[in-house]
This record gives C-alpha cells, structure tokens and sequence, in this order.
C-alpha cells in the first residue's frame, strides 16, 4: 500500500518561544506546564501517523486535542514546529513543512483539498462560482472550469442550485458545495475538519453516507477529524484517538472499542453501541479453543448443545443439536428460514455483530459458527461470548 | 501668577514658530512646484466646471437622473432626483451646484484612491495601522480653521487649496473603514482561500475585497458626505459654489440666501448619498 501522507515525530506550539516549548515537550511536559512556563500553547507534541492511499483516517478526540492542529498541518495552515510530514505528490513525496512557497500552493491546488466546519463558502459567490474557486486559483480555463463544476454539482446532486448563492442553502445543502468544491480540484488527498459536525443529526447522518458512497467510487485519501466516536467508527478505517495534544491509540475501529489503550480511550468508547463496530470475526472464540471430542467433533458452545464434525480439510461434514442431526445455513439468508431447532446458522468473519445476534435469536439461542471465505471452520460464537462483547467484559 | 506657573510660561515651546518655519521653508523653497501644482489642479477642476456647465441645466439633470437608475436601478430614485435636482435649478443655484458637485466628487475620489490602498495596508500590518492611528486621530480633530492658514499660504486661493483641504479632513474615513473591512473579514474564508492555494494577490483580490466591499462603499458614501459639510469651509479659501453663497449670507445676515443654498446642499447630499449606496449582489 502507497504511503499518502506521513506525520513523523510532528510537534507544533503556537507562541514565540519555540525553542523553549520543545524542550519541555522533549522532558514530556503536558500542555498546561507548557503554558505555565513559555506561555505557549501545546498544539500537538511527537505525532506519528502513516495514512496509506485510499483510506478514510479520523482523528478523534476532545475539543483542544490536537486533531484539528495536526489535519491543518498537512496543507500548512498550521506551522509545524518540529518533525516532518510528508505528502504524496505524483510519483514524489514533499515535505510539506520545509518545502517552498510556490510548491505549497501547488500541492493545496492539486494534492490536497479541504472541507470545513464552518463550510467557508464565499457569500457573495453563488454556488457554481464558489465551487469553482479552487479552479479558479489555480488558473484553470473558464471553459474547462465550468464543465467539472458542472460535474461536480450533479455528483453532490445540487445542480440545480448553481446560480444560487451559498447562503440562500440549507446547512446540508452548504457543506455539498463545499464537498464540491473540495472534489473539483481533483485532488487525491482530502482533509475534512469536522465537517458534518455544524448539521443536525438527520443531516449528519445522510451526508457521511454520501460520503461513503462517493468514496466507493472516488476512492480518495480522507483525513477526517471528528469530536464523534460514532462517526468515527462508521466512516473510518483507521482511527487515532489524540488526548492534550499527544497521540493515544491508533488503530481499526474494532480494536478501539474491544482494546482502549487507556482510561481515556474507554470514557470515549463508554456510549459507543457495539452493535455499530464489532463483527462476528471480533467476538468469536477460535477452533483451537473449542472443546474437542473424538472423531472429529467440535462442541460450539459451553453448554454443549451443538457440535459440528469437521474433515481434515476443516470443512464440515455433520452437525448435532440437541443430539439430533441439523443442517448449517447461512446467517445472510436469516430472515429467509422459517424458524426451527434442526439449524445452526454460520456467519463470516466480517458479518455484523447484530446479524449474529439475530440469527441466535432465530434459532433459539443456538451458537453460531465462523466459516472462513473457503467455508473452512474458523471459530464459534455463544451467547456468552456476545453479551462479553456487547458489555465489554 | 503664581511662580511654577510663571516659570513654565517663560519656558513656552515655540510650536507655533516651528510650525511657522516649517510652512515657510516649504513656501520659500517649493513655491514654484507647490504653484504648478495648485494652478494645474485649479485648471483641471475649473474645466470640469466649465465643461458641464455647457451643457443645457435640465439636460444635464436628466443625465444625472440615468445616472441613478443605471447604479440603483430604481425608477423612483431616478425621478426623485430629477425633481430635486430641478428644484435647485429652481431657486438659481445650478452654477454654484455644479462647482459644489465637481469639488465633492473629485474629494471624494481622491480620498478613496488614496485612504483604501492605505487601509488595506494597514490592515495587513498592524504595526503600520499603529503607527496611522494618532495621524488619522489629529486630521480629523484639528479644528478645521488650523489648516486651511497653511494651506491657503502653499497653494494659494482657489478650487485647489479647497480640494486639499477637503481630502484632509475625509481621508480617515475611508482609511479606516477599509481597514475595519478588510480586518473584519471572517477566517473561515480567508482559510478556505488559502487551502485552496491562493497567492497573496488572489487572496487580496477574490477573498479579503469582496468580503470587505459593503465597508468599503459604506466609505464612500461618507467620504461625500464629509466633503459636502466641507464646502462652506472650502469656500473661505476661495473654493467656489454653495459654500460661497452661505458664507456671503453669513456675511450680509440675508436668512432667505442662506436658506435656499443650506436647502440646495442637502438636496445635493441626499441625491449623491442614495446613489452611491452600493449593495453587493446576492445580499439581502
């Protein structure tokens, strides 16, 4: 996988005195010491983060984290103080912190593209010209222009809006030509500063689904800074959770929310609803674990009420429920099968968390078994093992 | 008196002297540059003056009428000021309007081409804008009489002197509130630009002035209204117009005189005000 935008050991302090500042970073002084002592403010102290080419990074945190510090480090509207961070450019990779003026403006006209909280949307433009700017800038012919802002504006759905002004739209309505604005550059790297945090929850909602959407087939590098755990889990690949200016998990969402690095981290995670993340891959218990009969059977659960008989290649060949055979099925045709106790339903690794339950639900609370993309037999899933997961025990 | 006073007084600091020698050494010294100056700005404006007056009253109010529907596009506003501009007409003051008129324009203008480059340079460098402040404070509170002595003994009397004293008293104004436009700009905007990539001219031009523009203009429309309520003033410097027919009323004590020019500058500032009121387009 390309590496898109690399931050190497980034410290970033806003006041004068510099030197001073990283030097208590480097004894591990927490932002109020460096307040108390230089009068500086801690931006963010040695973050690291490799985002690689197509994924949705988010970084999370409380407000004055340093999330938003360390996004608007990558196009320089932040200073970095220290550290490097660099950014695919075609087939190079520049340093955005030490690089010139004039490649700076390059890479914000072409390479990387930003989204804002606050939309900022040029009032006395209307929505065609706004979503032009970044065009614009960069001198692109009129005629040129106006055929991708065309363009743009039928993928965000607002082309019938292009001779309004941007505030004569709704706050939804905004953010797309902002999300337009942000597309039309062509620009392979995107920073999202809390985008969707200004609209109301319904709005939110259908946008970071339009998100998703047009990422499919976009297939951009998103860095994507959020206050919204839920967010976070639903539209990133990778989530890096920031406290008082330092990095303290990185990691995919899962493992966020089954393996907080810290208190903080599980004060995050506390009203996350499960059901949102995990996967039956993420709470299954694996065949080693399993208790073993002879013969080949494998006991799904604890309790013992069913068993599966498996080859030597690791498929299977026979299945018990309450001492009597029972055919598998898939858990993707749960709402299919008519409900009855001769079944045990099977789920693959990345099948949600509540399908499993529901097909638990279905077949009495029987177990459910992880078949792997060969149909070879991975792991199981008790009732147990879905309560410890959902109450995080 | 008592003692510290007497010794403070015997010690006075010769401002006035200095002052004194300063305007003489600059008469004495530039008096040729100073006069070309004065003479040519005199023929520039004495010509504008001579130029509309060629033309027929009523037609030149018609003009002026077109003239506001074409910047306000609104029909009433043109006949308003049709009427009004023939009730000057009316009361035998065109001559003294048009003289009024060419001064107030050409004040204004010059002080927005001077005061906005000035104000969006200070907004740019506060430092600069510090250093601005105590000068813009002092144009605009030293008495007005103060300076037209000096000015009168540089340029002489006539339209000149009276434009530059006019341009004195009214530059703050424009300085200052492109200033407060252009700081006032919100950040969220002048990010995007720059995340856009922006260079510091496009950012000037597409971001911080358009955003700024309802300032601006709102600069304009006082720079005129400034320059209007310094035409009696222009006129004891030898600036013609409705300044003139005041201060003869003054003069003479004639209530009726002073009233119609009294009456013909308002008309005028209320014509030139509700034309140059610029709206940016697309807000309400």
């Amino acid at each position: 996988m390309t590496v898109a935008v690399d931050f190497r050991n980034v410290d970033i302090v806003f006041g004068s005195d510099q030197a001073g500042s990283l030097a208590l970073i480097d004894s591990g002084a927490s932002r109020a010491e460096i307040l108390e002592k230089t009068g500086n403010v801690l931006g963010c102290a040695g973050a690291s983060l490799t985002v690689h080419e197509g994924e949705i990074s988010v970084l999370m945190g409380l407000s004055g984290s340093g999330k938003s510090t360390l996004l608007r480090a990558v196009n320089r509207l932040n200073v970095v103080s220290r550290g490097q961070v660099l950014v695919k450019d075609g087939d190079k990779t520049v340093d955005v912190v030490t690089c010139d003026e004039a490649t700076l403006r390059r890479l914000r006209q072409k390479q990387v593209a930003m989204v804002f909280q606050q939309f900022g949307l040029l009032p006395w433009r209307t929505v065609e010209e706004n979503v032009g700017l970044g065009l614009e800038l960069a001198g692109v012919p009129e005629a040129e222009r106006k055929e991708r802002v065309h363009r743009q504006l039928k993928l965000v759905n607002l082309d019938q809006w292009a001779k309004k002004y941007a505030h004569e739209l709704s706050g939804g309505m905004q953010q797309r030509v902002g999300l337009a604005r942000a597309f039309a550059t062509e620009a392979p790297i995107l920073l999202m500063d809390e985008p969707f945090s200004a609209l109301d929850p319904l709005i939110r909602t259908k946008l970071q689904d339009e998100l998703l959407q047009l990422q499919a087939e976009l297939k951009k590098t998103i860095i994507f800074v959020s206050h919204d755990l839920e967010e976070a889990l639903k539209i990133g690949s990778h989530i890096t959770i920031m406290e008082g200016g330092r990095i303290v998990q990185t990691g995919a969402p899962e493992d966020i929310v089954l393996r907080p690095a810290n208190d903080y981290v599980r004060d995050f995670i506390a009203n996350v609803n499960p059901l949102s993340v995990l996967t039956a891959w993420n709470v299954m218990r694996d065949r080693r674990d399993l208790d073993h009969g002879e013969d080949g059977w494998v006991w799904l659960d604890r309790r013992k009420t069913t068993r599966f008989k498996i080859d030597e290649h690791g498929l299977v060949v026979a299945a018990e429920r309450n001492g009597k055979p029972a055919v598998w099925v898939s858990c993707a045709d749960v709402e299919a099968h008519p409900e009855e106790t001769a079944q045990v339903f099977w789920a693959n690794p990345g099948t949600s968390l509540k399908t499993v339950m529901f097909a638990m639900y279905r077949s009495q609370t029987a177990p459910v078994a992880l078949f792997d993309d060969q149909s070879r037999f991975v792991g199981a899933i008790g009732v147990r093992d879905v309560l410890s997961a959902v109450l995080r025990r | 008196m008592d003692p510290i006073s007497k010794f403070l007084v015997s010690y006075q600091i010769p401002i006035g002297a200095w002052g004194k020698a300063f305007f003489t050494f600059l008469t004495d010294n530039f008096n040729t540059v100073l006069r070309a100056f004065s003479n040519g700005l005199n023929f520039l404006l004495d010509g504008m003056v001579d130029g509309l007056l060629l033309l027929p009253p009523v037609l030149l109010i018609a003009l002026i009428a077109l003239l506001a529907y074409v910047l306000q596009r609104s029909k009433g506003l043109a006949l308003a000021v049709f009427l009004g501009l023939l009730f000057i007409l009316n009361q035998d003051l065109w001559k003294q309007t048009v003289e009024t008129l060419v001064l107030v324009v050409a004040a204004a203008a010059a002080s927005m081409a001077i005061g906005v480059p000035l104000g969006i340079w200070a907004a740019h460098k506060p430092k600069v804008y510090r250093f601005m402040l105590p000068v813009l404070d002092l144009m605009q509170t030293l008495p007005t009489f103060v300076y037209l002595i000096p000015v009168l003994t540089l340029f002489g009397l006539g339209n000149a002197p009276g434009l530059v004293v006019t341009i004195i008293f009214v530059i703050p104004t424009p300085v200052r509130l492109t200033h407060l436009g252009v700081t006032s700009v919100p950040k969220s905007i002048i990010e995007a630009g720059e995340a856009f990539g922006a260079t510091k001219r496009q950012l000037l031009w597409k971001v911080e002035l358009p955003s700024a523009l309802p300032t601006i203009m709102a600069g304009l429309t006082q720079s005129i209204m400034l320059s209007l309520s310094m035409v009696v003033f222009a006129a004891l410097i030898g600036a013609g117009g409705l300044g003139t027919e005041i201060n003869r009323a003054l003069g003479s004590r004639r209530i009726d005189l002073g009233l119609e020019a009294g009456l013909a500058i308002v008309v005028l500032a209320i014509v030139l005000d509700r034309m140059t009121r610029i709206g940016v387009g697309g807000k309400k």
